[in-house]
């Protein structure tokens, strides 16, 4: 592992409820680790395989997907169909070698600003941990099929 | 991997802002190399820092820029989108250009307020300007739809906050359905005797309104009814209201109470709701003298008809030829439309059995505060005497302070009303009893208009305030009823072991408990705490993250009457303002599939929880119809043919902006 390794998070949140908390965590200035990139989506139902899957093959260390809590959800069932499909995809990248630690799925409503500052934390510190995602397994025609 | 062709096809000309906003951005991240870093991106035609972006000056810049430098796409490093997305995109319309194509990087609540490592937080900005930018050159001109808005108004909850919007809406020419869920409106202040600080009396101020309200041609008011179902979205909500059955029909009742007179009940054997368990009623009843609607109701729950069939009903005798006694009325259902909602459905006094070393439930002379209210109050149920349970007056009453509130065990926040009602209790009960009063408590929360002042004359009248929060109330062994209140008075250093013959717990405001469910029907937010989250703390406070839904009294969060009642008011602008523009906009982010692609395995269909997809049997294709559309983008991800596509969604910019923070390795 480099020295001074610090992952990079691509983190997908939904508009509603996860952005809204880290915008929540900026007004209560919650500080929390820097590693985080944020793409905003107005639902995390929006989240396609294909983006995570990309995120990982152009250099994430980790993806983290952010979305309102069941029963929650802006569009009434959104994050149930991210749930189901963030369990598929899982499985999918297990089998490519990728650790679970990677790729994370978490409930944050607009006033967990807290739970917000503790997942980025942790998962920082996990995929810190692991040390850099070994990419050169992935073997570019591959990736580039993805993206058809 | 072969990096992704960052084309720029729409011939970009970019022009990226970094806002300072003061030091908040520029204390932490140096804007002047971030601008610097942006012109060097492809398709940057410039990159300038601005003290503050969205000011006049701000705008103008931009505008000015789009002119003279030929821009057509913009992005804006600043706040939040959901603070000032809608002024850039504004100010680019307003030079010219369409505006989606305006893209805003957050380095304020997501880069400079949340780290403290200047280098990283700059790494940071850098990462999501450049995503941004590369985001940005495939932006594409889009429309927004214009839906008209219906001009009536739903008001949910008919305490002082719902009857004070209601009535302003009205008085506005708009109509506006009143739901309450009681069986008469007034709320809590309606248990109220007097108000802080100007103790002018809360029937005097509340009964004009309540009356007003029943007798506005503007208002339809449905009590004992609640909403059901939602539907739709700003300007047009098509709402299910649940109406329950008061087995008194509303229209012929003329509340001469001869019915309550008649009951075969000859006294009242059920605990008062209204008077918190304080006297009985009968199964018939008004729930208080100025209830409105001045109509009866019948409990199912404790009248004999109802139980056994076998009553002798003098009520409906009594009631004669009026026949205003139906025992077989049924739960309803009225479906409205409505351009805006307004809910004002308030908050719940915090349980005291929460905190058992005060004794509340157990000894009978602890009381809370609206207990003593009623007991204070000229229509209550001992006539504004104040006596214990046992008949006996107090001699010595001791108040204890934030009940459920600044407690980490309970609630953490300062319920904001319980320090002042105390003192006006605390008179109340002096002026009454001439008792001694003793009040326990952490901090005087006195920060109203006259309200030090009021503070002050309590003081002076001889009330004896004790620094310091009550750690048991236990009983005085020689079967007396009453109790001793311990508590270490922290300006003497002492513990003091103070006898009193009533405790008054100063009970806080809670959210109410089916807040959740409530949130869940309209859409919207609930904070920690469990009241309704609204749009900004400062600049939005009445407003949602769902538009056309509005805040209005302590369902936002405690707050006094006069609180409630401004913040009714700002509501009922609010919605008039939406009403009166005639017409909304609607946001462009809506899914269309493209036919060709479209392979008719009806993936998508199913997963539109607003039905919005349709499938076209004959051509065997998908169909979005979008003003059903709310455009959250679920069934584009799942398309497996790739052939829906979302409006400033679409994948293509979705995977720049993937690559784009990630381009820094």
């Amino acid at each position: 592992m480099p020295e001074n390794f610090e992952p990079t998070i691509v983190a997908f949140f939904c508009n509603w409820c996860t952005y809204l908390a880290a915008d929540l965590a900026g007004a209560s200035r919650i500080k929390y680790a820097p590693n985080i990139r944020v793409v905003r989506l107005m639902c995390s139902g929006r989240v396609d395989a294909q983006f995570v899957l990309d995120a990982f093959a152009r250099g994430a260390d980790g993806v983290l997907i952010g979305g309102c809590h069941p029963g929650d959800c802006h569009y009434q069932e959104g994050n149930y169909k991210t749930l189901r499909r963030v369990a598929l995809l899982k499985r999918l990248l297990a089998q490519m070698g990728i650790e679970p630690e990677r790729f994370r799925l978490e409930w944050i409503s607009a006033s967990e600003a807290d739970r917000l500052k503790t997942v980025v934390n942790e998962m920082v510190e996990q995929v810190r941990a692991l040390g850099p995602l070994r990419r050169s397994a992935v073997p570019s025609e591959a990736a580039e099929e993805v993206h058809a | 991997m072969t990096p992704r062709k960052n084309g720029n096809p729409g011939a970009a000309r970019i022009g990226v802002y970094v806002c300072h906003c003061g030091t908040n951005i520029a204390g932490v991240i140096d804007v002047k190399a971030l601008a610097d870093y942006a012109s060097g991106l492809p398709g940057v035609t410039i990159a300038r820092d601005y003290k503050y972006m969205c000011s006049d000056p701000g705008q103008d810049l931009l505008k000015k820029d789009i002119q003279t430098h030929g821009l057509n796409r913009i992005v804006v490093a600043a706040c939040s989108p959901h603070l000032h997305e809608k002024t850039f995109r504004t100010a680019a319309e307003a030079a010219g250009l369409n505006p989606y194509f305006v893209q805003m990087v957050n380095v304020r609540e997501h880069g400079s307020w949340v780290h403290e490592d200047k280098a990283a937080a700059e790494a940071r900005a850098r990462d999501q300007v450049r995503a941004a930018v590369r985001r940005v050159a495939y932006h594409k001109p889009l429309e927004r739809k214009q839906v008209a808005i219906h001009p009536d108004v739903l008001v949910v909850g008919g305490g002082i906050a719902g009857i004070h919007a209601a009535l302003t809406l009205a008085n506005a020419g708009k109509h506006v359905y009143l739901v309450e869920r009681e069986p008469t409106i007034g709320g809590h202040m309606a248990m109220f005797d007097k108000t802080f600080p100007t103790l002018d009396c809360a029937a005097c101020i509340l009964t004009p309104k309540m009356t007003a309200v029943k007798a506005h041609p503007n208002i339809t008011l449905w009590t004992m009814s609640e909403v059901a179902k939602v539907e739709g979205f700003v300007g047009n909500f098509r709402v299910t209201i649940r109406r329950r059955p008061r087995y008194v029909v509303e229209e012929m009742c003329i509340g001469c109470q001869e019915c309550i007179e008649a009951c075969v009940f000859k006294e009242g054997k059920t605990p008062d709701e209204f008077n918190l368990g304080l006297s009985k009623r009968k199964p018939i009843y008004l729930p208080f003298p100025q209830a409105v609607p001045q109509v009866v109701l019948i409990d199912p729950e404790t009248c004999i008809e109802f139980k056994t069939g076998k009553c002798k009903k003098t009520c409906v005798e009594a009631c004669g030829e009026r026949g205003g006694i139906d025992f077989h009325q049924q739960e309803r259902f009225e479906t409205i439309d409505v351009g805006a909602v307004i809910l004002a459905t308030g908050y719940k006094v915090f349980d005291a059995r929460r905190l058992p070393y005060y004794g509340y439930g157990v000894y009978p002379n602890v009381y809370t505060a609206l207990e003593v209210e009623r007991l204070v109050n000229a229509a209550g149920p001992t006539g504004g005497e104040i006596v214990l349970r046992d008949g006996r007056k107090p001699k010595t009453v001791g108040i204890i302070h934030c009940i459920g509130s600044r407690d980490e065990n309970t609630n953490r926040y300062c319920s904001r009303v319980c320090c002042m009602y105390s003192l006006k209790l605390a008179h109340l009960i002096k002026e009454k009893t001439g008792a001694e009063v003793y009040e326990s408590y952490i901090d005087i929360r006195a920060p109203g208009k006259a309200f030090e002042e009021f503070y002050n004359r309590v003081a002076e009248e001889g009330t004896l305030f004790i620094r310091g929060k009550v750690a048991d109330v236990y009983p005085v062994d020689d079967g007396s009823g009453r109790l001793v209140m311990q508590v270490e008075d922290t300006l003497l250093g002492v513990v003091r072991k103070i006898p009193v013959d009533m405790v008054v717990l100063a009970v806080g405001l809670e959210a109410r408990p089916d807040a959740t469910e409530v949130r869940r029907m309209f859409n919207i937010t609930c904070a920690k705490e469990g009241f309704f989250l609204e749009r900004h703390p400062k600049l939005a406070p009445v407003s949602t993250f769902t538009d056309g839904i509005f805040l209005a009294g302590c369902c936002q969060g405690p707050k006094d009457i006069p609180d409630s009642v401004a913040q009714a008011g700002a509501a009922a602008a609010e919605a008039l303002a939406l009403i009166d523009s005639g017409s909304i906009e609607l946001e462009p982010n809506t899914a269309q599939v493209n036919e060709e692609a479209c392979c008719g395995c009806k993936t998508c269909v199913p997963l539109c929880p607003y039905g919005a997809i349709s499938f076209r049997e004959q051509e065997r294709k998908a169909a979005i119809n979008e003003v059903l559309c709310k455009g959250c983008g679920v069934c584009v991800a799942a398309c497996p043919s790739g052939s829906i596509r979302q409006n400033l969604f679409e994948d293509e910019e979705i995977f720049q902006e993937i690559e784009g923070v990630l381009a820094h390795a």
